[in-house]
C-alpha cells in the first residue's frame, strides 16, 4: 500500500515538475517595461509576458499576433491595423483600439522611452472603431511593421500603467500567455499561466521561471543536472560535449545581427591620422587579409555564418552583387604598397569579452601576413563604447544584436550622424539610398536599393562585417515545439514537455 | 570599557563620512559615461539627455555628492537605473543572502581552520602538522571559481546530490536552502580556513612556548586544559582580528563564488552594477559594506575584552 502511495506521489510530483518550464538566461534582464526596456535578454522574458501587434515567423515574415490584418494607404503614409476581439490584459481590462493608441503614445511620449526613436515616423494614432487603429506617418516607413513585432508593438494595460507610473516595470501587466508573479533581481523572474489568454490552447506549462546564470559552464551544468529545461547562449566550445548526450538537444539559429570591425574614418583625430582610417585601399587590404571561414572556426568554434554585409547571406535582403571576398594576401600586399604603407600600424580596440578577444587575436594573426602591425587594445565594454562614441579609436571589434528589418542594421550605423555611427561615415549618396529603401514597401525594389548601397559601402568599407553568430540553444530532449525564429527569442506558444 | 566604546563609536561617524566621499569620488574615475551605458543599444539622444537630467549626471561632482549624501541621511540610497527599484530595497533583499553565505562560510572556516591550526601546533612536526600544512596550501592555492565549478560537476552533474546553483529562501524551504548554500559556503570557507589555520598555528606555537603555559603544565594541569583553557584564549586574539576582517570581506560580497553559484547576494549585485554603470547601486552597496566592516571591527575590539582579561583593566 505504502509503495503504491509513494508511486502515485512520485508520479504526481513529476507531473507538477513538468508543468514548470525553467529557462536559464545568460544575463539578468533590465526593467520589464516595454517602453523603457533596453536589453536583448529582457525581450526573451517579454516573449512569455507581453504579446505584440505582430510577430515574426522563422523566415522573418511579419505575421499578426494581437492584430488580425493591416493595410497601407495608397500614399503609404498611414497604416490601418485591425485588432483581435478576444484579448484581455492580465488585470481583466480589454485590449482594444483605445489601448493600442494609449500604448503607442506612451512609447512616444514617456520621458526616457527607448521606443521613441523606433516610432519617430508615427505622427498620430487614430481610433477608427473599437477594433481598428490608424497610424499616420510623416513619411512612408517600411520598417514600421517589424518595429511593431518587438517592444514597440507590445501592449500593456493602460489602467495598470497609469496607476503604477514609473514603477510599472516592477509589476508589468500585459496580455501575453503568462502573467507576472515575482522577480528577485539576479535570481529569478516567475510567470504563471494567464487563464484568460486568447490563444490558451497553445500553452502547455503552468509556470515559467527565468533564471539568469551568467557563467555558461554553470548554465550548462544546471541543464545537465536537470535543474533547468532550457538554456540560451550555449558556449560554442560546449556543443561537441553535449551532442553526444541523448538527453539533450541543441538548436542553432543564424542571428539577425552581425559581428564587425568598425574603422574610424571620419570621427576625429586617431582615425584621420591612421592609414586604416584615411585610405579605403588599406581597409580593403585589411578585409582581403581575413579568411572568414577560418576565423569562424578558430574564434567561434565554427558557430557562426561568415558574412560581409549587415544582413547574413541567407537573408532575403542580402545584396548578391557584393559576395564575400576570398582571402587574397598577395592582393592585400599590393594594395598596401600602392597606398604607400606596406606595414600599417593599427590599434584594434576589443571589448574584454572572450568572443571579442579571440576575434581580435585571430584577426591580428591573419592581417600580419599581409603586413599589418595590429596592436590589441583590450577595453572594458562600457568604456570601449564611450571611447568609440568620442571617436578615440582606430579600429573596433563590435557586435550588433540586429533588427529584423535590414534598415535597423544599416541606418543607425552608417547613416550620416546616426546615433551609432561610430565610424563617422557620411556618404550623401548612401544616405539618400538608405532613405529611399526605408520608404519603399515593395521587397523586390528594396533588394535592388540594398544592392546599390552594398556596392557603395563596400567601396568605402567603414565597417568590415565578418560573420553572423549562431544563437545556440540547449534543452531537454523532451521539450518540443520550439520555434527557431532568427531574432533569438524563445516563443512559449506551442512549447510542451513530452 | 564604556568610554572606550564611546570613543570608538565617535570615530565611526567621521570614518563613514570619509568613506562616502571616497566611494563617490572613486566612482567618478570609472571610464565611460553612465548615461551612454544605460541608454540601451540604440542610444537615443533624448534618452541620454533624460538619464543625465534624472540622475543629475550633468551637474558638478560636489553637487551630485550633496544630492546623494543628503538622500542617504534620510534613508534614501537612490534608485537603480537599470531595473528602476530603490537601492535600499535591493540591499534589504540581498543582505540576508549575503549574511547567510558569509556566516556559513565563516562557520566552516572556523571549524576547519581553527581545529587544524590547534592540532598542527600541538602536534608540531608530526604527520598531523604536515597534513594540516598541505591542506592549508591547497586551500590557499585553489582558485574559488575553479573549485566551485569542480564541485558543481561532481555533486550536481555527476552525483545529482545537490543543486548546481541558485538560491532558495530558508523560510520557503530550509532543506533546499541548505542544499543550495553548502557548496558556495564550502568554497568560500575553504579558502579562508587555510588562512585561519596558518594564523592559529603560529599564534598557538608562540603561546605554547610562553612561560605561563610552562607554569600551567608544571602545576600538573592536563594537556587539554592547558591547550584549550590557557593557550587558546590568548592565541585567539589575532584570529579574532582576522576573522572579523574576513567576515567583513565576505559581507562585501563574494564576487566570484556568487557568480559561479548564481547566488543573488551583494557580490553579484555590485558586479552587474559596475558593468552597467548603475552608480546608485554601487554607492549604496559599498556604503552598506563599509558600515558592516566598521561594525565588525568594533565587535572584534570588544571581543578582545572577553578573551583577554588583561585588556579590561
Amino acid at each position: 500500500m505504502r509503495i503504491r502511495q509513494a508511486f502515485v506521489l512520485l508520479l504526481f510530483a513529476s507531473t507538477v515538475q513538468a508543468q514548470t518550464l525553467r529557462i536559464g538566461l545568460a544575463e539578468d534582464p533590465d526593467i520589464l517595461d516595454p517602453t523603457m526596456a533596453r536589453t536583448f535578454v529582457g525581450r526573451i522574458v517579454f516573449a512569455g509576458l507581453c504579446d505584440k501587434l505582430f510577430d515574426l515567423d522563422e523566415k522573418l515574415n511579419v505575421v499578426p499576433q494581437l492584430a488580425t490584418s493591416y493595410e497601407w494607404s495608397a500614399d503609404n503614409k498611414s497604416l490601418t491595423i485591425k485588432l483581435r476581439n478576444d484579448v484581455t490584459f492580465h488585470d481583466g481590462e480589454k485590449m482594444d483600439a483605445q489601448a493600442v493608441k494609449f500604448n503607442l503614445e506612451r512609447h512616444k511620449n514617456t520621458p526616457g522611452s527607448t521606443r521613441r526613436g523606433e516610432l519617430a515616423p508615427v505622427e498620430r494614432v487614430d481610433v477608427v472603431d473599437p477594433l481598428t487603429v490608424r497610424l499616420h506617418l510623416s513619411a512612408p516607413f517600411a520598417p514600421l511593421l517589424t518595429v511593431l513585432t518587438d517592444r514597440a508593438g507590445m501592449m500593456v494595460s493602460p489602467k495598470a500603467a497609469q496607476a503604477a507610473g514609473e514603477k510599472f516595470g516592477a509589476r508589468p501587466v500585459c496580455s501575453g500567455p503568462f502573467r507576472f508573479v515575482e522577480r528577485v533581481a539576479q535570481d529569478r523572474i516567475v510567470l504563471e499561466r494567464f487563464p484568460g489568454y486568447w490563444n490558451k490552447g497553445e500553452i502547455h506549462f503552468d509556470r515559467i521561471v527565468y533564471q539568469p546564470i551568467v557563467d555558461s559552464t554553470v548554465r550548462l551544468a544546471n541543464l545537465r543536472s536537470g535543474q533547468l529545461d532550457f538554456i540560451e547562449r550555449l558556449a560554442g566550445s560546449d556543443v561537441a560535449g553535449l551532442k553526444s548526450d541523448s538527453r539533450f538537444k541543441i538548436d542553432r539559429i543564424v542571428e539577425i545581427g552581425y559581428q564587425g570591425i568598425y574603422f574610424n574614418v571620419g570621427k576625429g583625430e586617431p582615425g584621420s591620422k591612421s592609414p586604416v582610417g584615411r585610405d579605403a585601399r588599406v581597409r580593403e587590404a585589411f578585409e582581403l587579409a581575413l579568411d572568414r571561414a577560418a576565423l569562424v572556426k578558430v574564434a567561434m568554434d565554427g558557430e557562426a555564418q561568415p558574412g560581409n554585409q549587415w544582413v547574413s547571406p541567407s537573408n532575403r535582403y542580402y545584396a548578391k552583387n557584393v559576395p564575400i571576398p576570398k582571402r587574397d594576401v598577395a592582393k592585400a600586399k599590393a594594395l598596401l604598397t600602392a597606398a604607400g604603407v606596406p606595414n600599417p600600424a593599427v590599434m584594434l580596440m576589443a571589448p574584454t569579452t572572450s568572443d571579442a578577444q579571440r576575434i581580435a587575436q585571430v584577426v591580428q594573426a591573419m592581417a600580419k601576413e599581409a603586413g599589418f602591425d595590429i596592436k590589441i587594445q583590450s577595453t572594458e565594454f562600457a568604456s570601449s563604447l564611450a571611447l568609440a562614441d568620442k571617436g578615440q579609436y582606430e579600429a573596433y571589434v563590435l557586435a550588433w544584436s540586429g533588427r529584423a528589418d535590414p534598415d535597423g542594421n544599416l541606418q543607425i550605423h552608417l547613416g550620416c550622424k546616426a546615433a551609432l555611427n561610430y565610424s563617422g561615415y557620411c556618404n550623401a549618396e548612401v544616405d539618400e539610398l538608405i532613405n529611399k529603401a526605408r520608404s519603399t514597401l515593395d521587397p523586390a525594389q528594396r533588394v535592388k536599393l540594398y544592392e546599390q548601397i552594398a556596392e557603395r559601402v563596400n567601396r568605402d568599407r567603414p565597417i568590415v562585417f565578418i560573420f553572423h553568430r549562431h544563437w545556440l540553444w540547449a534543452h531537454s530532449a523532451k521539450l518540443a515545439g520550439l520555434r527557431t525564429v532568427p531574432d533569438g527569442l524563445v516563443r512559449v506558444q506551442g512549447l510542451r514537455m513530452n | 570599557m564604556a568610554k572606550y566604546l564611546l570613543q570608538r563609536l565617535g570615530l565611526i561617524v567621521p570614518t563613514l563620512f570619509f568613506v562616502s566621499i571616497l566611494i563617490f569620488g572613486l566612482q567618478q574615475l570609472l571610464p565611460g559615461d553612465p548615461a551612454l551605458a544605460l541608454a540601451g543599444e540604440e542610444r537615443d539622444e533624448e534618452v541620454i539627455r533624460y538619464l543625465r537630467q534624472k540622475f543629475h549626471l550633468d551637474e558638478p561632482v560636489p553637487v551630485r555628492y550633496w544630492y546623494w549624501a543628503s538622500g542617504v541621511l534620510k534613508g534614501d540610497l537612490g534608485d537603480s537605473v537599470r531595473i528602476q527599484r530603490p537601492v535600499l530595497d535591493l540591499v534589504v533583499e540581498k543582505l540576508p543572502v549575503t549574511i547567510q553565505l558569509a556566516a556559513m562560510a565563516m562557520a566552516i572556516a572556523l571549524v576547519i581552520g581553527v581545529t587544524a591550526g590547534i592540532m598542527s601546533a600541538v602536534k608540531k612536526d608530526t604527520w598531523v602538522d604536515y597534513a594540516a600544512n598541505v591542506f592549508s596550501l591547497w586551500g590557499l592555492s585553489m582558485p574559488n571559481f575553479w573549485l566551485g565549478i569542480l564541485l558543481i560537476l561532481v555533486f550536481a552533474v555527476r552525483l545529482g546530490w545537490l543543486p548546481a546553483s541558485g538560491y532558495v529562501s530558508p523560510f520557503e524551504d530550509l532543506k533546499a536552502n541548505l542544499a543550495a548554500m553548502i557548496m558556495p559556503a564550502f568554497v568560500l570557507g575553504n579558502a579562508f580556513a587555510a588562512v585561519l589555520m596558518r594564523h592559529t598555528r603560529s599564534a598557538m606555537l608562540q603561546v605554547l612556548s610562553s612561560d605561563y603555559v610552562r607554569t600551567a603544565r608544571a602545576k600538573g594541569l592536563n594537556e587539554s586544559a592547558v591547550v584549550l583553557k590557557h593557550a587558546l584564549r590568548n592565541a585567539l586574539i589575532p584570529v579574532i582580528t582576522l576573522g572579523a576582517l574576513g567576515l567583513g570581506e565576505l559581507l562585501g560580497g563574494a564576487v566570484l563564488t556568487e557568480q559561479v553559484f548564481s547566488i543573488p547576494g551583494f557580490g553579484k549585485l555590485i558586479v552587474d552594477a559596475v558593468f552597467n554603470r548603475d552608480y546608485s547601486v554601487v554607492q549604496g552597496v559599498v556604503l552598506c559594506t563599509a558600515t558592516a566592516y566598521l561594525a565588525l571591527n568594533l565587535l572584534a575590539d570588544l571581543a578582545y575584552f572577553l578573551v583577554n582579561p588583561r585588556m579590561r583593566a
